[in-house]
Order: structure tokens, then C-alpha cells, then sequence
């Protein structure tokens, strides 16, 4: 079977950052692929499908987080992931959003 | 952040008296209560808001650990309160197991990025076998605050 890397960058939108809630849609969403994912913020790499690890990126609104995938089905967990962070920003409200509630 | 700049060492609690969910969150929120760091009249308040909370989503992430938390506005700055339970307390945890440490957290409103500092703090340490183990081992209030600050100090623990 060809191995299969794909990396990409995305940015927390969602005004409250990666906390407990997001960071569990990321793991559910992450754990339907079969590819290990692993996640960088500048100062560590931590495993996609692990609740406790990417609670511990602390990744507020604006970080800029890497991630990269290996496996047959790279490429369609980073899209699946993009459209989660960046796209739906996991259901909440942006920092413009919130100001107009 | 470290443990030591928003864990309340007075509303840590080495045996827990509840023996489920509710309970223990009553138990810890009724702790810092008690250590004044709640405002008057808030108690009640903050207890229904962490177990609404923890109704939507458990905190309960696996390996014994527990981490209710809510926003409100009675508190300025972070605190948080820290019990254990040898029996173990269904928590409705990711991992379907008994969590033997809880680790309460309230934030104020508004400042989010504090509270992920919080949580990184508190995941860092967690997600550590040996941490989690010197945790669950710990049989006064000194203990566990004699863990938590060398944890501050000693981040390879």
C-alpha cells in the first residue's frame, strides 16, 4: 500500500479557542480516519486522536495550528479537519460574531 | 500557568464523602465555598451551572479523571478545587471507567484565553501515568498540594 503524508495549516476562529467541546469534535472527527494525525502548535506535537493531548495545545482564537496526517485516507482527514476549524470554527462564534450577540 | 497560581489549597478534598457525580461536584464547588473564593450567595448558583455543564458534554476524559468546569461571572479570576475518591465515581467518562481524581475549574466570563491556559496546565500533568498515579496515592490535603507544586516546579514529573 503507497504511504500517504499530507500536512496543512489552519487558524482557530472561534472566539473561545480549542477548548474542552471543540477539542473533542476535533478528536471525534480525527478518529473516523485510519491515518495517525498528530497536531504542532509552535511548541508540541501531540496526537490527534487523544482528548487529553489536544486539550493540553491551549490553542486560543488566532493560533495558527499544523497538522499532519499518514495513511490511505490523508488527505480526506485534513479536508474533514479544515472544514471543522476553519470552516464551521466548531459551531461558535467568531470574535465578530460574539460582539453583535 | 501553574497549578499554584489558581488552585485553592484550602478546597482540596483527599476522600471525597459523595459518591456520584452530582455529589462530588456539590462537594468541591460547597470546598471553595467554604474557602470564600465564590462570592455570597453564589453556591447554589455555580453547583447547577458545572452539573449542566457536565450534562451537555463529561468531562470525564478517560484514565480516571475528571474535569468539570463553567464560566461565571461570581468569580474574577480562576479557581479551582481538587478531589479524590478511592471507591471511584461514574462520571459518564469517554472511557466508560470510575474517576478517582476530579479536578474542578470555575473561569471568569470573558477571558478565554485564561481558561485554556488553565486546562493546558491541567492536561499537561494528566495525561502523565505517573502523575495520575502520585494523584490518586495522595491521603491528606498537604500531599496533594505538595504534588501539585512540585509538578510547578518539576515539569518531567
Amino acid at each position: 500500500m503507497q504511504k500517504v503524508v499530507c500536512e496543512t495549516e489552519v487558524d482557530i476562529k472561534n472566539a473561545d479557542g480549542l477548548h474542552m467541546r471543540p477539542a473533542m469534535q476535533f478528536v471525534d472527527v480525527a478518529s473516523q480516519f485510519d491515518c495517525d494525525i498528530t497536531v504542532s502548535n509552535n511548541e508540541n506535537t501531540v496526537d490527534g486522536k487523544s482528548i487529553m493531548q489536544i486539550s493540553m495545545l491551549a490553542a486560543t482564537c488566532g493560533t495558527r495550528l499544523r497538522i499532519k496526517a499518514e495513511g490511505p485516507d490523508a488527505q480526506e482527514a485534513l479536508d474533514a479537519l479544515r472544514e471543522l476549524v476553519e470552516d464551521k470554527h466548531f459551531d461558535e462564534p467568531t470574535p465578530k460574531e460574539k460582539k453583535k450577540q | 500557568m501553574k497549578f499554584a497560581d489558581f488552585v485553592c489549597f484550602k478546597a482540596v478534598i483527599p476522600e471525597l464523602k459523595a459518591t456520584d457525580r452530582d455529589g462530588a461536584i456539590a462537594e468541591l464547588v460547597s470546598s471553595l465555598d467554604k474557602a470564600r473564593k465564590l462570592g455570597k450567595g453564589n453556591c447554589e448558583k455555580i453547583i447547577k451551572a458545572v452539573i449542566k455543564r457536565e450534562k451537555e458534554a463529561s468531562t470525564g476524559m478517560g484514565k480516571g479523571v475528571a474535569v468539570p468546569h463553567v464560566k461565571h461571572s461570581a468569580v474574577k479570576n480562576i479557581v479551582a478545587a481538587v478531589g479524590l475518591s478511592s471507591r471511584g465515581i461514574d462520571f459518564s467518562a469517554l472511557d466508560k471507567q470510575p474517576v478517582y481524581s476530579v479536578i474542578l475549574l470555575i473561569s471568569p466570563e470573558g477571558n478565554p484565553d485564561k481558561h485554556l491556559q488553565a486546562m493546558e496546565n491541567i492536561f499537561k500533568h494528566l495525561q502523565k501515568e505517573r502523575f495520575r498515579k502520585f494523584l490518586r496515592q495522595c491521603q491528606t490535603p498537604e500531599q496533594i498540594e505538595d504534588l501539585l507544586r512540585e509538578a510547578d516546579e518539576n515539569p518531567s514529573l
